[in-house]
Order: structure tokens, then sequence, then C-alpha cells
């Protein structure tokens, strides 16, 4: 079974050989053909990862360091003594991360399938999805920060790609597209600028980017100590196996080793800085990067945009995996985090200020991917929370409860929008002439009723949306319980700020949660149509239904792979917290949570109360005639729905303090430094004027009237010279026999002088 | 006359006179028979010369060049009367004052 880890290049290679065979081949196969290569692709993939976990449990959770295939000295500089192997780690994080992705990935492959049909661009489609596969997976997979770089940038790529697939649609719609497209892309450089700051300034510190060696296992010198008792036995606490590997040792015990030391400096060339205060810098650029990726405050705004693509994408990228890479990255540094404590708080508030924010803002939000999108960026806030309060465990369950449930909400409300463009296909079709301009088949005004019509997917929706509530037993009341209880705890028993503060915002945040879900179901299924695209809508395709019940399946379910300790009966049937058992052996600070009997009631009667406000809010009578939000009628609500409507203005703030002095001062240079002093002055007075005098006096003084007259003369003075000497060509033959004669004569002459002179003896 | 051998000094003396001649005839006569005949007399004038110094130094090389000299006048006697066979025939004159058509 070791040899098991030995497959682990397959599960980056399965999917390039599906995008290459889609990429040359598309065309050729046909849409049943693309279907199966990039489903199949997916689907071994997936395979692939559960292998690798089964030699996980078999090998005692071991890690393993495998080196890709002919890239393994993928960068070598032997002058410098850089050394960066394109090295897979097989460890419970990137197991369950694996699993997760390519999980969650091959059923939204499947549902696409139905989703894309038709599309002229399907076979492009698919192989963007499996790029995307490609670069997550080298993401997650990736033993140094380097790969986890590569895979950061590639996903960012297919994030661009797909958000602007449809980027030709007509009536100004492809623009939009593509506008969203290009947000993703440039708001995400903020955050990459951070995250490779980052990763140069770890690179500086510890000569290498490696997570751990091989055969290096995680040292966790304080991690008993602070836990009082050690719960579970350490993943090998091997300190000594640890000294023993030859050679520098990896960034994580590296930091160990210098942090348990203490006192070593990190030389900046100019600046030396204290160990410590290198890893806060590091951990808070990281943090830049995964508020860019994770859309957190303050680059959030790029994600609600981001909903412009194919629902599929949005289920896949941006709800399930891609968003989350920020919060594998910061579980992945978590010896890093765990000993920056400023950059914990940090990461804390914001996270914290994020759930709630974008609560806030879903409340208000007509369209149906954009209250999932706000309410991606939430729980994404939760999950970033929860690194910053200390609960790595709590963040990645959650992580993966919420690509269960938030990719059964996009399949979901995918699911709605095909209907209703079905039904409205179906209610203008007849009356020629009637197409009404303003429909929107995912505004969720037109909706309601839609219950009668689709019910599968009112059925797994609703499971989407106890489980996002928190209601028990769905998987989000598990996770996120976890992390509300352990954010208590940092503040009660560590004396965190971050904890108490943390605690407030995201109980409030969940309460909007459940509000918020509980109003888009009422908007969407509820009531009576409001529509006759809604009253005509039908129910999706089989192939689009499965991975619906599969999702909401697992939305009930798999919240208990992590229940906590102290759980009446389920802990005893289950066993306790399995999950963060698992994590624990590479995430060497993750910690189990307990279970607080108080705080979960107090939770899930919030939640429930929350459900049954938006239940009265949002009642029949108020369905039946939707005009506006019944908020926004109300005086009291009025200016909070408003502010969240206009998503708090947000975009409109980036847009006077960011986006347009930027411009401004774009535009200024351009006019003041380019044009005025680069143009008008360097280029044209300080460089064409001089080169011009130069040349005209160059023309005039050396060529005209040295070169041109020195030349011309000799022209004249042949010419004058021939004039001349043409005169004595009389014509007359007795001249010229006269000058011959004479001419030898005078040759005689000048033979017989010297004999003469010698004669005569002069 | 036998043993009496005319001097060497004397051949040439005559051939120097004959010389003179033709190139007095050439430059000063105007008709181009005549200045021909001059020319003739001039080659005619070195060969005598040529001879008379090859019996002096006992050596063919002067006889040979004579030779030589005697077939390029044959040549030119014969180019040169058609030539001016030819003027004659265009010019109607044989007068060389008349023929400077290549004044510069």
């Amino acid at each position: 079974m070791d040899n098991f880890f030995d497959l682990v290049p397959l599960v980056v290679l399965i999917p390039l050989a599906g995008l290459l065979i889609n990429l040359f081949a598309g065309r050729q196969l046909g849409e049943r053909g693309v279907s199966i290569v990039a489903v199949g692709a997916s689907g071994m993939a997936f395979v692939i990862a559960v292998l690798l976990w089964i030699a996980q449990v078999n090998t005692g959770y071991k890690a393993a360091v495998i080196d890709m295939p002919i890239l393994a000295d993928w960068i070598v500089i032997p002058s410098a003594n850089v050394t960066i192997p394109w090295a897979f780690r097989v460890d419970s994080l990137s197991v369950t991360m694996m699993l997760a992705v390519t999980g969650v990935g091959t059923l939204i492959h499947l549902y696409a399938v139905g989703y894309m049909h038709g599309d002229e661009r399907f076979p492009r489609f698919f192989v963007y999805m499996n790029l995307f596969l490609v670069f997550m997976l080298i993401l997650v997979t990736g033993n140094n920060f380097l790969m986890m770089f590569v895979g950061w940038e590639g996903v960012g790529l297919c994030s661009y790609l797909l958000i602007g697939f449809w980027f030709d649609k007509p009536g100004g719609v492809g623009w939009r597209n593509s506008d969203a497209a290009r947000k993703a892309l440039i708001v995400n450089r903020v955050g990459d600028f951070g995250l490779v700051l980052g990763v140069l300034i770890t690179f500086w510190t510890f000569g290498t980017l490696d997570y751990y060696r091989e055969g290096e296992a995680p040292i966790v010198p304080h991690a008993a100590a602070e836990e009082g008792a050690p719960l579970f036995a350490p993943a090998l606490p091997a300190e000594e196996e640890a000294h023993a590997i030859s050679g520098p040792l990896g960034v994580f015990n590296q930091a160990e080793l210098w942090l348990e030391k203490g006192g070593h400096n990190v030389d900046f060339g100019m600046v030396s800085l204290s160990f410590e205060t290198t890893l806060t810098l590091i951990t808070l650029l990281f943090l830049l990067g995964a508020t860019g990726k994770s859309a957190q405050i303050p680059l959030f705004v790029w994600l609600p945009d981001a909903m412009a693509g194919p629902t599929p994408v949005s289920a896949l990228i941006h709800a399930a995996t891609m968003v989350t890479a920020g919060v594998y990255m910061m579980v992945r540094a978590n010896v890093f985090y765990h000993a920056a404590e400023f950059s914990s708080f940090v990461v804390a508030a914001i996270g914290a200020t994020t759930a709630l924010i974008a609560g806030f803002i879903a409340l208000g939000q007509w369209d149906i991917k954009r209250v999932l999108a706000y309410s991606t960026i939430s729980q994404l806030g939760f999950m970033v929370a929860a690194v910053g309060v200390g609960a790595y465990a709590a963040a990645i369950f959650h992580l993966v409860t919420h690509a269960c449930f938030k990719a059964l909400l996009f399949l979901g409300s995918g699911s709605v929008i095909h209907g209703m463009e079905h039904g409205h296909h179906h209610a203008t079709h007849g009356h020629a002439g009637h197409a009404d301009d303003e429909f929107d088949p995912q505004d969720l005004r037109f909706m309601g009723g839609l219950k009668e019509r689709m019910p599968v997917t009112y059925w797994t929706y609703l499971f989407g949306t106890l489980a996002i509530a928190g209601i028990i037993p769905f998987a989000g009341f598990w996770s996120k319980d976890e992390i509300l209880l352990d954010s208590l705890k940092a503040g009660v028993d560590k004396g965190l700020l971050s904890g108490y503060v943390g605690f407030v915002l995201l109980l409030t945040a969940a309460a909007f949660t459940a509000f918020y879900m509980w109003r888009q179901v009422s908007l969407i299924f509820l009531g009576k149509p409001r529509h006759a695209a809604a009253a005509h809508a039908e129910e999706s395709s089989r192939v689009m239904t499965v991975p619906l019940i599969i999702l909401a399946a697992l939305s009930l379910l798999i919240g208990f792979i992590n229940v906590p300790s102290g759980f009446p009966i389920l802990g005893w049937l289950l066993g306790e917290h399995q999950f963060t058992s698992f994590l624990e052996h590479s995430v060497p600070y993750a910690h189990a949570g307990t279970f607080s009997f108080l705080l979960a009631t107090f939770a899930v009667l919030l939640a429930l109360g929350a459900i049954y406000l938006a239940r009265s809010v949002y009642n029949d009578r108020a369905l039946a005639v939707l005009r506006e939000d019944p908020l926004a009628l109300n005086t009291r609500t009025q200016r909070a729905f408003t502010l969240a409507n206009a998503k708090l203005y947000w975009d409109e703030f980036y847009f006077t303090y960011v986006v347009y002095p930027y411009r401004n001062a774009a535009y200024w240079l351009a006019e003041q430094v380019d044009w005025r002093f680069l143009h008008d002055y360097v280029h044209e007075r300080l460089l064409r004027d001089p080169f011009n005098a130069a040349t005209r006096a160059l023309t005039w003084r050396v060529d005209k009237q040295i070169i041109d007259r020195s030349f011309d003369g000799l022209g004249h003075a042949a010419r004058r010279a021939a004039s001349r000497l043409r005169r004595i060509q009389t014509g007359y033959v007795h001249i010229y026999a006269m000058s011959v004669l004479f001419g030898a004569l005078l040759v005689m002459a000048l033979i017989l002088l010297p004999l003469i002179r010698d004669w005569l003896g002069l | 006359m036998g043993s009496s051998e005319v001097a060497v000094e004397l051949y040439v003396l005559l051939s120097a006179v004959l010389f003179i001649m033709g190139a007095m005839g050439v430059l000063l006569r105007r008709n181009a028979i005549l200045v021909f005949m001059s020319v003739e007399l001039m080659l005619n004038a070195a060969n005598l010369a040529l001879v008379a110094f090859a019996r002096q130094w006992a050596s063919g090389a002067g006889h040979l060049m004579v030779f030589f000299v005697m077939t390029v006048a044959a040549a030119e006697v014969a180019v040169g009367l058609a030539l001016i066979v030819a003027i004659f025939r265009t010019k109607k004159s044989i007068d060389i004052d008349n023929l400077h058509m290549f004044k510069g």
C-alpha cells in the first residue's frame, strides 16, 4: 500500500491529459466525447485522491514527499545553492484538499455537462475546467511555496478565463462579463503581490521554500504545554528524527527551532529584523495574498462580479475550491501564524469583519447568484477568522463542509436559472414580439412558486440552506459551531481580544446567514409565480439533478466526520473529532473542538429565530405582490436595506478613492511627465532640437561647403584643363608629325646628353 | 674596290640624310601621296642604317629587322593607298591641309 503514494503525480497528470485531449480533439469528439473525457479525468483524479487517503490511513498518516518525474530538478542554481524541486506532498491536509477539490469538482463537471449543453464553445469550457483542476491540485499538493504559487496564479488565470467565458454575449452583456474577468484578475494582482513578497522573504529567511523535507516530521514543542493535557498522540513527535535529517530543514521545523532557541535575527542587508518580526511580516503579506484569493476585506469586491461566469464555474471556482486557497495557504503556514500573534489578530479581525459585512450586503441583493457570492465571502470570513483564532482544524473543516453545501447552493441556483430561462422561452414562444426586455432569469423578483415546478431543486436547495444556516444535524452546524466555540475559547481561555470580537461578529453573521438564505428560499420557491417564466419553469435534466442530490446528501452527512468531543450519543457512535485527528498529522497546531451544549443550542436557536423572522417578513402576502423588498418598505429598515442593496457603496468608495484618483494620477503623469516632460522637453527640446541643429550644421558647413565644393572644384578644374588642352589638337597631320619628331628628338637628346657630357669630360 | 671597304659612317650618314629628307617631306609637303612616299623614304633610311650596323657587328639581327620593316611597309602601302583613294573620292582632293575634321 505504500506505493500508492507514488500515484500522486497522476492526480495532476490525469486532468492534464484530459484537457490536452479536449484541446486538440474536442471538435472531433463532440459533446458526448468531451464530457466523457473531462468528467472521466476529474473522476479518475478523485479515485487517485481516495487511494492516497487509503495510503495515509494504512501508513499511520505518514507524510510522503514524491518527486515529479522529469521535473524533479525544477529550479536548481548551484552557484547560489538554490534547489527547489517539483515535489508533491501527500499528508492529511493535502489529501483532504485533494478529496474536496476532485470530489466536488467531479460532481460539478457532471452537472456542467447538462448546464453547458448546446454551448458553442462546449469543448473549450471543459478544457478550462480541467486546467483549473490541474492548477488547483498543484496548489494543494506542492511541497513548497513556489509550487503553491504556480498553482495560485494558474487558478487565477482559469478564474479569469471562465468568468469571461461568455465574453461575446450580445447587448453589452459580453462587455460586462469581460470587465468582471479583468476586475477579478486585477484585484487579485494586489493580493498576489503580497503573496509573492511573502514567499521571497520566506526564501531569504530560510534559504528554502520546502514545507518539510522528505522524512521530516513536524516538531511541536509548545503544543502539548499549551493545550494542557495532550489530547492526542502527536503526529510522530520526532524531534530527534527531524534533527537527524541531513542538510537544512524545511521552513516550518526551522522556524520552530529558531523560535525555541530565540534571538535569531534575519539580515535584510540594510536592516536586520528579529525572527519574530520577520514572521509577522511574512504572515501579514500572506494574509494580503489570502484577502485577494479568498475575497476578504479589502479585496473582496471581485467575487460578486465574478458571478458573470457560467454557474458551474461559480460553484467550483468561486465557491468551493479556488477561493478557499487562501485559507488552505494560511493553514499550511499554521506554524508561522501560531508564532505571529499580531498577524493572527489581524487575520481574525479581517475574517470576522468580512463575515459580518458580506452577510449584511447579502440581505439586500436581488440577483440569485450575487446573494450566494456574498454568502461565500461571508463563509470565507468564518474560515479566515478561524485561522486567526488558531482554530486551524475548524477552518479546514468548515472549508470542506462549505465546499459541499455552497457547491450545492450554486448548482441549485444554476438549475433555477436554467428552469427560468426555459420557462421564459416557453412563455414568450407563440406571442411573437412579446419579449419583455426587463426579464432577468437571475432576478429573485421574477421568481416565486418554483417549489411545485422544480421539486428536486427545491428540496436540495433547502438542504443547502439548512446546512449553511447551521441547523443541526446539517454539515454547517458542526463546522460553524466549532469556529464559534473556538473563537469564544480563544477569548476566554487565552484572553485574546480577537476571540471576543470575532465571536460577536461571527454570531451576528451567522444570524444574517440564516436570514438571507431563508429570504432567498422564500423568494425563489415559495408563494406564487410572479412572472410567466417562473410559471412555466421546468425541472432540469437528470445529469444536473443527480449531482444536486449527491451534494445534498453530503451537506447532511459530511459534518459527522468531525463530531466534537463531549457530544452526546453521536460522539460515542461516530468517534470524536475524527477529522481533526486526521488533520493533526500535518497541521501541528490543529486542536480539537470541544462541545458546549449552551452555545450550540443558542446558535441553533438564533438561526431558527432568523429563519422565523425571514419567514414572517417574506410571508405569502408580501411574496404575492413583490415590487419592493418588504424591508425597503418598512421605514425602520429602509436605510439598512438601501445600504445593503448598494453593497455599502464599497465599489463606489473604491472608485472614488482608488480607481479615479489612480486614473487621474495616470492621466496627470501621461500629460505632465510623459507628454510635457518626456515628449516635449526631453525628446523635442533636449534631443530633437540639438540633433536637428547638429545635422543642419553638418549639412551646410561640412557637406555642402567642404565636401561638395571640393569635389565640384575637382570637376571644374578637370573641365578647364580639358578646354585648354583641346586647343593643341588642331587636326592638321603635319603638326602632329612635327610634335612626334620633336618628341623623338627630345628623347634622343635625353639619351645622348650624358654621353656628350662624358665625351667632353664635363 | 676589293679591300677598300666603304666605312660604315658613310652608310649611316647617307641614312641620316635620307631620313631627314623623308622627315622634311612629311612635314612640309601637302600632297598626301608625297607625304606617303616621304614616310617610305624614312623607313628605308632606317633600313639602310640597320643593315649597315648589322654588317658592322656581323649580326643577323639587323637583317631580320629589315625584313620585318619591309613587310610592314608593304602592308602600310596597301592600307595607306586605299585610304588615300577613299579620301580622294569623298573630298575630291588629297591635300592634307583640307583634312582637319579631328580638330579638338
